[in-house]
């Protein structure tokens, strides 16, 4: 299934899905040397799902540490685009898409992110 | 969104790497609020300074912008010391010099190293009107509601990116229309000292929008309230009937109304303590705050056990040296480029008296140190310092 969104950086990746149900607080939530985000686990090369982020702005140079210490995921699928996640994705260089339901992904799930659209099993 | 010619260029990297990604993030954050076109901006003012929040990532980043430069005057937020008083602040050697490797890859791109949160007074001065792109929410509220220039609350990285291309998305509070009261906020009493602060944090966090007030105060009043408000909650532009430049036409039939009673910033005030520390300065002093302290100070005899600490921008310091030094003599410090919340001063004291009700908001936070602290006026709070 085909889902179309908005392309906030392009690129064409695939990963297993890691998904947080509530806002991601950048600032905070993410462990950028281990990786991880708090409540959801492991990010590295598997694409974060997220409804959108929340806090302190200088969260996108957060978002830069998971490319700086080597933990980035894959790719990021958010909800709603703010400006700390839109930032962030283009200085990391993160593949990310916006405007994605993101009810219709299930953790685990292998989903590819092919610029603005999402790709996801039927 | 529409873009001129110029703007498709540098979108398409002919300016290189650095700045390609500057304007994509304006021409995405355009996209996202459904701006039509970039406006010039006359200013940015930068947060994402000090090395305890940006870390070595944030570093790397900077030094990766190498080459690039902005193209309209820009100043940067507080860090987190005074390098005059590095041991009153534990600020140790790895520290310090990270700290100045930031401040050196912003200075590289052309930015004003000011390192304060009131660029307003002497720094980076808007006009009525002019569209600005500022980050550091009690300098945004103040310039919008105070002097009555435009600008959205910006990020670290959307002011960076807006002092690098010299535009923003034109959206929010850069439109007329958007800068209309949406609340009343009916005050029940006649506000003095350090109900100014605590109506702030009442108000931001009970409404996201823009309020309009019927009360009386002078700007340091209105200051302090603005930086309680945008840090209890995301407020950007308030209106003081009389006060903010705007005021008249602001209100229509379709505004809310709350009210706020003395029972309501109750809370925000923080229990009588014995404190260890007096912070005055968050947002930073004006030249008339550091009078007015040094004239109260001058002849008096500190107590023992109490700290007093005085934030201010260096430009305003450099302008005022006979109050620091009468400050000084007296047994204050009078510190800049820092401020209470962003250096170590919450870890290091528990029990803290502060003018701010922005201070009082974050360092009450675990992160910051989790201090005991008060809300009280600043003769209060200069009382208790004194024999």
């Amino acid at each position: 299934m085909i889902i179309q969104g908005k392309v906030i950086y392009p690129g064409v990746v695939e990963g297993e899905a890691v998904k947080c149900e509530k806002p991601v607080v950048i600032l905070g939530d993410v462990d950028a040397k281990k990786g991880t985000v708090e409540g959801c686990g492991k990010v590295k090369d598997k694409i974060l799902v997220f409804p959108r982020g929340a806090g302190s702005t200088v969260g996108s140079y957060t978002i830069y540490a998971l490319r700086y210490y080597n933990t980035a995921p894959a790719g990021i699928i958010v909800e709603n685009a703010e400006p700390i996640v839109v930032a962030g994705s283009i200085i990391a260089e993160i593949p990310t898409v916006d405007s994605i339901d993101i009810s219709l992904i299930k953790p685990g799930m292998l989903v590819k992110i092919e610029k603005d659209r999402v790709i996801i099993p039927d | 969104m529409y873009l001129t010619r110029e703007e498709e260029k540098v979108l398409d990297g002919d300016l290189g790497a650095g700045y390609e990604k500057m304007m994509l993030i304006l021409v995405k954050m355009g996209d996202i609020f459904g701006a039509e076109r970039l406006i010039p901006v006359k200013s940015a003012q930068i947060s994402g300074v000090s090395y305890r929040t940006i870390g070595d990532a944030g570093l790397h980043f900077l030094k990766s912008l190498r080459g690039v430069r902005v193209s309209v005057p820009a100043t940067l937020n507080p860090l987190a010391f005074d390098d005059d008083y590095l041991k009153e602040l534990h600020v140790d050697e790895e520290m310090y010099k990270k700290q100045m490797e930031i401040i050196k890859a912003y200075m590289d791109m052309g930015i004003k190293p000011t390192m304060t949160c009131t660029p307003y007074y002497y720094d980076n001065v808007p006009d009525f009107g002019e569209h600005i792109a500022w980050a550091e929410s009690s300098a945004v509220i103040y310039a919008n509601s105070i002097i009555g220039a435009r600008t959205n609350r910006e990020g670290s990285v959307s002011a960076l990116a807006s002092a690098v291309i010299g535009k923003t998305p034109e959206y929010g509070y850069h439109i007329k229309e958007n800068r209309k009261a949406t609340h009343i906020v009916d005050v029940k009493f006649e506000p003095e000292g350090e109900d100014f602060p605590l109506i702030g944090l009442f108000v931001g966090s009970a409404l996201d929008g823009v309020p309009y007030l019927r009360i009386r105060g002078d700007c340091t009043d209105f200051k302090l309230m603005g930086a309680a408000m945008a840090a209890s909650g995301s407020i950007a532009l308030y209106h003081v009937e009389g006060i903010t430049p705007e005021y008249r036409g602001a209100l229509s039939d379709d505004v809310e109304r709350i009210t706020v009673g003395r029972d309501d910033i109750e809370e925000f005030k923080g229990a009588p303590v014995d404190v260890e520390l007096v912070a005055i300065g968050c947002p930073h002093v004006s030249r008339e705050e550091l009078r007015k302290i040094a004239e109260f100070l001058d002849g008096k005899k500190k107590k023992r056990g109490v700290e007093l600490w005085i934030f201010a921008a260096k430009s305003v310091m450099d302008r005022s040296e006979e109050y620091v030094n009468v400050i000084r003599k007296f047994g204050g410090k009078v510190m800049k480029d820092t401020c209470v919340v962003v250096s170590n001063a919450g870890k290091i004291y528990s029990y803290i008296g502060t003018n701010s009700g922005k201070a009082a908001f974050y360092l009450r936070k675990e992160k910051f140190g989790g201090a005991n602290v008060v809300v009280r006026d600043m003769y209060t709070l200069l009382r208790s310092v004194i024999e």
